[in-house]
């Protein structure tokens, strides 16, 4: 029986991991090489690298620890920020990782699903969508949550979807770093609407948020995290035993 | 001294990775010569069917494939490369495989409930149908390993060694004699796949 997946996800910025509440007021939490190779050996079932630097310099940074992290991480490794292009899914992909999310660079530019799809494989595409409410509708951001876009987020992700994307990863600006469980609301709609894999992100708080979530959503697919994991909030081992308690498949 | 064979396909940077872990030692190459020098090699390969066969002819690696197998090396196919072996596949058209596992490739959706999702990406348990095969010495049944793809093999009975279920019974892997496939990435499989290739790398074969 296939499993629900854990993910932690390391934000990286000149060469180290940090996670913000509400996307402000970063802070250092630990290396990236040591935390990868951590959740690889100690229960996460997959990772997401995403790449926070705006320079081209901290960009080259990345890419290095990237490499070093991938030699030792022999679970599925996601990298996603800055990927503007083709070339920059090929700049990855070298360098270890085995899908790519794309997420401003897919609005500026669509039909950059669909040339990574055709050339890489769907399952290689994934589509990350920050998305928060405005007056009553589900709205995209862009630039880390900076910027609204105006696109209603279920007809974008499904747009992606019908491009060429693999996978949904959704994450709610509106519960992100409050800690108050995941965005049910918002993931009912978007896993109704798609076929592929969902990812849900942002809010999880505690260990009954994961149960909670995969009891009320038997469609979502994976629960993504940062600091509750990063700061030992949460233990991916303790986590899925109590999912496991609940007869939710983890794989342990 | 194995062999990761490169023709153009996908990403071979995680599997020199976890080889590399288990201390085995390995290249990444499309020289004939050089791979025939290899103990035993690796088949690798993500993306279509299609595409995949093409480039491993053109490459004039499908040939080498083919004579080392006759000649007793032992081969693992990995995901597409898994594919490859088999006489043909229904990818987007009718494509001819290596012929070196008899059965065919086909969409999952044929045989999988309606409302499972494609592709079967995440991680699923093995099963082994008859005998342990050589390869899964240190793993059991139950244990988990990870998968990503569309299609499957199909009249391979004789050749399964490994079925996951989703929905439906799928090959999971395939060996007929020195031949092995698997459909989920060990390299991508945790502990439980560094076992697998961990044991493949101690299969014999032809030495000279």
């Amino acid at each position: 029986m296939i499993t629900k997946r854990i993910i932690p996800c390391l934000d990286v910025r000149d060469g180290r991991v940090v996670k913000g509440v509400n996307f402000s007021g970063l802070s250092d939490v630990s290396s990236p090489v040591e935390l990868a190779k951590y959740y690889s050996d100690n229960g996460a079932d997959e990772l997401v690298f995403y790449d926070i630097t705006a320079s081209s310099e901290g960009r080259a940074i990345f890419t290095d620890i990237l490499r070093e992290a991938a030699k030792s991480v022999f679970i599925p490794l996601t990298v996603g920020g800055g990927i503007q292009s083709v070339a920059d899914f090929d700049r990855v992909l070298k360098c270890g990782a085995d899908k790519v999310s794309v997420n401003s660079g897919a609005i500026q530019n669509p039909q950059l699903i669909a040339e990574a799809a055709r050339r890489y494989g769907s399952q290689c595409v994934v589509i990350s969508a920050d998305v928060k409410r405005v007056d009553g509708v589900f709205r995209v951001f862009a630039k880390g949550g900076r910027e609204n876009t105006g696109l209603e987020a279920i007809s974008w992700i499904c747009q992606c979807v019908a491009l060429g994307a693999g996978e949904v990863v959704l994450n709610s600006i509106d519960t992100d770093g409050v800690k108050k469980g995941f965005d049910m609301e918002m993931l009912r709609a978007v896993s109704e609407a798609v076929q592929v894999p969902v990812i849900a992100s942002g809010g999880a708080g505690k260990i009954e948020d994961f149960v909670d979530l995969f009891r009320t959503l038997p469609k979502v697919d994976a629960g993504l995290a940062a600091s509750i994991f990063h700061f030992g909030e949460v233990k991916i081992p303790d986590l899925k035993a109590k999912l496991k308690e609940n007869n939710i498949p983890v794989r342990i | 001294m194995l062999a990761i064979i490169d023709y153009g396909v996908g990403n071979l940077f995680s599997l020199k990775s976890s080889l590399d872990a288990i201390g085995e030692s390995c290249f990444v190459s499309r020289d004939a010569a050089e791979i025939r020098r290899a103990d035993r090699i690796i088949l690798p390969g993500v993306g279509a069917f299609g595409d995949a066969a093409k480039k491993l002819e053109e490459s004039g690696m499908a040939e080498l494939v083919k004579e080392l197998a006759g000649i007793g090396k032992p081969i693992l196919g990995i995901c597409l490369g898994m594919q490859l072996l088999f006489d043909r596949s229904y990818e987007d058209g009718v494509y001819a495989g290596l012929g070196l596992i008899h059965g065919e490739i086909r969409p999952i959706a044929d045989v999988i409930p309606k409302d499972y999702k494609i592709p079967h990406i995440g991680w699923n348990q093995l099963q082994f149908p008859g005998e342990k095969n050589p390869l899964f010495q240190s793993i059991q049944s139950g244990d988990f390993v990870y998968f990503v793809h569309s299609y499957y093999g199909v009249d391979c009975a004789e050749s399964t060694i490994a079925v996951t279920e989703y929905g439906a019974p799928l090959t999971a892997a395939v060996a007929q004699g020195n031949i092995l496939g698997c459909q989920f990435h060990p390299e991508k499989s945790g502990k439980t796949g560094l076992a697998i290739l961990k044991a493949f790398c101690k299969m014999g074969g032809e030495r000279a």
